[in-house]
């Protein structure tokens, strides 16, 4: 039998809730979804009173559960939307659609990687460390973010992480500092051969320039609105340069999230 | 013109311009049939190649969208050998919307459109919200819209229909119904989105549900002013009851957008809702 492919537009169930620090976590139920899932791939949920969707990283997913596959996200409340939806009780229904984007490319072989992430955006990364390590990689994860409040747990990357390295802005905990500041020492460190970032646009560039100044390769995942998901209304744009050297401007939702961080014309974000 | 092309036209669900990406990305929400039969406006095409405007392109505003996306497209060239062959053979019923800077471009672009396997129709966009349109043709006066519409018109066969899609501004549009349609429309799309603005004060154009009073009024005056013209609704669609206000206020056809962003799998629906061949009374 061939593996699903393609994105659904199914209706869901919260089955779990569970506020994290500043964040919500939110297990789903998505028939169809967790079983075509790869590691990049984000889903599309619709709110109440609004048109525009909210995109939201996929954190984990179980193929089983007492609820059948399940998949769970990770929001920060700063909008009507996100509020309404980390609001949602258990038993609430919302329409999801997904998986959608393009995944983080995996290696061939059992090379080097480093993770790098910050806040919620992270999410992505974990799932992905699991996948690398399945395939023989050494993986060195890095978890950032502003606070200890806004910073994903690392504890359960532990088994599938060779290193895990903790930054928060203002030395709450792990060491103190951004990513900027660190990302071309850890690269060195972990003999990074593709470098995999996840997070705000100051962190996936200067992930991907300490990559490029290593000579290694690096794939990272834009954050940016997206009102569709699905690449439908061409409301996204991310400049980039394509594989004939000529600037484009592509759809993150559908180009991406996931792209060559050498790909990305950063000026232009 | 009435030439009895009517069986041509779409319906009674078609997806509207620059709501159905390049098809590929609508296709796994049709159903197991996909595109097959569907009648579906692209994106609008222009000559060369366009890269869209700025971000954010899209904000929400209540019952809707602001947008000014400025038409990205891979121009005629580089979509006539990929993005059409693919939604022919898909067998979508193709109507390319077109774009132009100058009445020659709308020309050009229909000629060659004309020789092009598998175009069911054209879509003129003559309704661009003011400004937005970034380098269109001016087409503030109906006059305008009809020059463009005849342009178009002398390129393109005549058992082939040509749709207006037009601005839905009720002081105007039963002129620039009545104009299009002298010059050649098949029907007339009603319409673009409503001139808008972002909240910095950007140019936009308002879509969405919020507009489907507005919509309906420019439908309604339409029908009752020009009956010969037909009229294909566009705006605010987004379930069976939407569509059926407007096939009973006497349009041929509905285009659905907005809605397409918020629920893709909406146009599938609709299909089997407002099947002629089913009386199915049931809701979406």
């Amino acid at each position: 039998m061939p593996e699903p492919t393609g994105p659904v537009h199914v209706e869901g169930e919260v089955v779990a809730t569970k506020r994290v620090g500043a964040y919500r976590h939110l297990t789903l139920t998505a028939p169809g979804v967790p079983e075509r899932f790869r590691a990049g791939n984000f889903v599309a949920v619709s709110v109440a009173g609004h048109v525009a969707r909210r995109a939201l990283w996929i954190h984990r997913v179980r193929a089983s559960s007492a609820f059948g596959p399940t998949l769970d996200v990770v929001l920060e409340a700063r909008g009507s939307g996100t509020q309404w939806l980390a609001a949602q009780p258990v038993g609430a229904r919302v329409a999801i659609t997904g998986p959608l984007g393009r995944p983080f490319a995996l290696p061939k072989e059992a090379v080097s990687c480093l993770l790098v992430g910050e806040g919620y955006a992270a999410a992505p990364l974990f799932p992905l460390a699991e996948r690398l390590r399945e395939r023989g990689c050494a993986v060195s994860l890095v978890v950032s973010a502003p606070d200890e409040s806004r910073l994903l747990s690392a504890l359960e990357a532990r088994r599938s992480a060779r290193s895990v390295t903790v930054l928060t802005a203002d030395g709450s905990v792990g060491q103190r500092g951004s990513v900027a500041d660190h990302v071309d020492d850890l690269v060195r460190r972990s003999d990074a051969d593709v470098v995999y970032a996840a997070g705000p646009t100051d962190t996936l560039r200067a992930a991907a320039g300490a990559a490029e100044r290593a000579g290694a390769w690096s794939q990272v995942a834009v954050e940016t609105a997206v009102p569709c998901g699905t690449g439908l209304c061409h409301g996204c744009p991310l400049p980039v340069v394509g594989e004939d050297g000529v600037d484009r401007v592509v759809r993150a939702c559908a180009e991406g999230p996931v792209v060559r961080g050498d790909r990305v014309r950063w000026d232009a974000v | 013109m009435g030439r009895g092309v009517s069986a041509a036209l779409p319906g009674p669900v078609m997806v509207a311009a620059g709501c159905g990406g390049t098809g590929r990305e609508l296709e796994p929400f049709c159903g197991p049939d996909g595109l097959a039969g569907l009648d579906l406006a692209t994106r609008s095409i222009t000559l060369d190649a366009r890269a869209g405007g700025p971000g954010p392109r899209v904000v929400e505003a209540p019952g809707g969208l602001v947008n000014a996306v400025g038409l990205p497209n891979p121009g005629l060239e580089h979509f006539l050998a990929t993005e059409l062959p693919w939604l022919v053979r898909a067998g979508a019923r193709v109507f390319v919307s077109i774009a132009g800077a100058t009445m020659g471009e709308y020309a050009d672009l229909a000629r060659r459109l004309s020789r092009a396997p598998g175009v069911a129709g054209l879509e003129v966009n003559v309704g661009a919200p003011d400004e937005v349109g970034g380098g269109l043709f001016e087409v503030r006066e109906p006059f305008h819209a009809a020059s463009v519409i005849a342009a178009v018109r002398r390129e393109f066969p005549a058992d082939r229909p040509v749709l207006a899609k037009l601005r839905p501004d009720v002081s105007r549009v039963v002129e620039s119904a009545r104009a299009c349609h002298d010059a050649g429309a098949t029907a007339v799309v009603i319409g673009n989105s409503v001139p808008a603005a972002f909240p910095d004060g950007r140019a936009g154009g308002l879509s969405g549900p919020a507009l489907a009073p507005i919509t309906l009024r420019c439908v309604g005056v339409v029908r009752r002013s020009v009956p010969a013209v037909p009229v294909i609704a566009c705006g605010g669609v987004h379930d069976v009851a939407s569509a059926r206000t407007y096939l009973a206020a006497g349009a041929v056809a509905v285009q659905v957008g907005t809605a397409l962003l918020h629920d893709p799998t909406t146009v599938a629906r609709l299909r089997v809702a407002l099947d002629p061949s089913h009386d199915l009374q049931e809701d979406a």
